[in-house]
């Protein structure tokens, strides 16, 4: 596998996109009116309430689930369905548990039937990304939370994906891991040049990772807002500029 | 901290131990000596009550023979050869009708379980059929296919069929639907969606209904030999004790007894290779 950036991949462009469920015979709308742009190579994070449509605008993004109207376009042509350069990192690792680690990396590789000795050594360089060459034998029953997440990280690079979307891929996890796996996801994206959205509720991750932190409304209908987070990289927890966006989006929520 | 403390704690360890390899050696055999008796400890116990208690007349030999005679009747029926085609019929009938419940069974259950209408329609039927006990129907196979062995095998496939086949629908149906959008994602065909993930997650499942369809196949054989059958382990049973030679009988329910532990041997030794995964959850 030949390994280009040309710098137009990954590139996402959502235009009017709405989406309702019908719930007991109601039609709830939950996302509407849609406009959303994501640079080639950028990070961007989705914060809003519980129940605001995150997972949903991801799975729609992912191809799981399909819009009611409106237009999803990656480099500039509509998806349909899933698609090979497109990976999602779920809230849950979701590892096969009858696979090894290296199994489970190389899992999608050989649905994609990539020939047997790239799909290792590609298996085998995302295993050293995320730090569990040493586990590459084990089963996911054998590993923690924080390293089977980290499992299901290597197996969505593996495929090297334009676009790798991630569903609150931290959320499970204890404080202290989590700063560490958002260093590490900071690592990764620089290293791999690839376009990320992350959905989180945690605003300090968002301002860690994000290039822009686009909140979901809690009023369906009520535009989608978008903070642009210039601070320089590697990001500073404790920098004065952090502590005041954070601080400037919780008040978005009404928090303080 | 947790590694540390648990680091220290190993190093404490090593330096308890090391001082003395052959004490270490001798606690080892203790106990693993002492893992055996735990384990077979009650048996070994109740065969040398009921040697000692036959022998002593505590118990009626005559209903209760010492283990002694039993094993020597058991030694002189497999020596003598008579026992052992009594073996090899019950193996046949048995072993016929398992392999054609596990051969229907499992691809039938693959695919009631994949095909929700299939499994819908047909689900009723499946339940009155299972819960119509086999032997009342043996009569039936009798009357349709005779008094020879057709209507054996066939009555101890049927109640064979159900574990296994109830089993593989339930196991296909358990399928974790998280594991297969996961799969979607990076675009797996229905295809390799069952052949990458519902298959493999359904085998645990298929593997308890394969030892509840061993278990229930001898114990079919056994009912369907003492009701109709002129050989065979079971037919041994009742011949034995209708015979009065107890011993003989006693070596006989022996005999099903090893071969139901056999047979259970046998599947789980195959189970934990397939699934050593799943042994690792428990
Ligand atoms: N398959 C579905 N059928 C019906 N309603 C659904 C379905 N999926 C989501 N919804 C509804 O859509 C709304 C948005 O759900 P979604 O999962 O996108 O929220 P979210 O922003 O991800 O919330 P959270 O932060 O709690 O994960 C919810 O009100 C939910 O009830
Ligand atoms: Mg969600």
């Amino acid at each position: 596998m030949t390994q280009t950036h040309v710098t137009s991949r990954g590139e996402v462009s959502i235009r009017d996109l709405s989406k309702s469920f019908s719930l007991n015979g109601r039609a709830l709308k939950v996302l509407r009116n849609i406009d959303l742009d994501v640079a080639s190579g950028q990070c961007i994070a989705i914060v809003g309430a519980s129940g605001s449509g995150k997972t949903t605008l991801l799975r729609i993004l992912a191809g799981l689930e399909a819009a009611d109207s409106g237009d999803v376009l990656i480099d500039g042509a509509p998806i349909h369905g899933v698609g090979a350069e497109r990976a999602v990192i779920f809230q849950e690792p979701r590892l096969l548990p009858w696979l090894t680690v290296m199994e489970n990396v190389v899992f999608p590789l050989e649905i994609r039937k990539i020939a047997g000795d790239d799909s290792i050594k590609c298996a085998h360089r995302y295993l050293r990304l995320v730090g569990l060459t040493d586990f590459a034998d084990a089963y996911p029953a054998q590993l923690s939370g924080g390293m089977a997440q980290r499992v299901g990280i290597a197996r969505a690079l593996a495929v090297q994906p334009e676009l790798l979307l991630l569903d609150e891929p931290l959320g499970a996890l204890d404080a202290m891991t989590k700063m560490t796996m958002q260093e590490e996801l900071a690592r990764i994206w620089a290293e791999e040049h690839v376009t990320m959205v992350l959905v989180t509720h945690d605003l300090e991750e968002a301002i860690y990772l994000a290039d822009k932190v686009v909140i979901l409304p809690r009023q369906k209908g009520s535009a989608i807002r978008t903070v642009e987070v210039d601070l320089p990289r590697p990001r500073d927890r404790s920098n004065p500029g952090f502590v005041s966006l954070r601080q400037s989006l919780l008040a978005e929520f009404g928090l303080h | 901290m947790a590694i540390v403390q648990s680091e220290q704690r190993d190093a404490y360890r090593r330096v308890q131990y090391e001082p003395s390899v052959s004490a270490a050696l001798a606690g080892k055999t203790v106990k693993s000596l002492t893992r055996f008796g735990s384990r077979y400890g009650v048996l070994i116990a109740f065969l040398i009550l009921w040697q000692i208690a036959s022998r002593l007349g505590w118990l009626s030999p005559a209903v209760f023979p010492p283990l002694d005679a039993i094993l020597t009747a058991l030694w002189n029926g497999l020596a003598g050869g008579g026992l052992l085609d009594d073996i090899a019929i019950s193996l046949q009938r048995a072993g016929i009708a398992f392999s054609a419940a596990v051969l229907v069974g499992i691809p039938l259950g693959l695919f009631m379980g994949q095909v929700k209408a299939v499994e819908r329609s047909l689900d009723p039927i499946l339940q009155l059929f299972r819960q119509t006990s086999a032997l009342a129907l043996y009569p039936v196979f009798i009357l349709l296919l005779g008094l020879g062995e057709a209507s054996k095998v066939f009555v101890i496939f049927w109640a064979t069929l159900f574990p296994t086949l109830l089993a593989t629908i339930g196991g296909v149906k358990q399928a974790d639907p998280k594991l297969i959008e996961m799969a979607r994602v990076y675009g797996a065909s229905r295809l390799s969606i069952f052949r990458r993930v519902v298959l493999p997650g359904a085998v645990p499942s298929i593997f308890v209904g394969l030892r509840l369809s061993a278990t229930t196949a001898l114990l079919l054989l056994i009912a369907a030999e003492m009701i109709g059958a002129n050989s065979g382990v079971g037919f041994q049973v009742m011949n034995a004790q209708y015979n009065f030679q107890i011993p003989l009988m006693f070596a006989a329910i022996l005999l099903l007894a090893i071969l139901g532990l056999g047979a259970n041997y046998m599947l789980e030794r195959l189970q934990g290779r397939l699934c050593r995964w799943n042994q690792l959850n428990r």
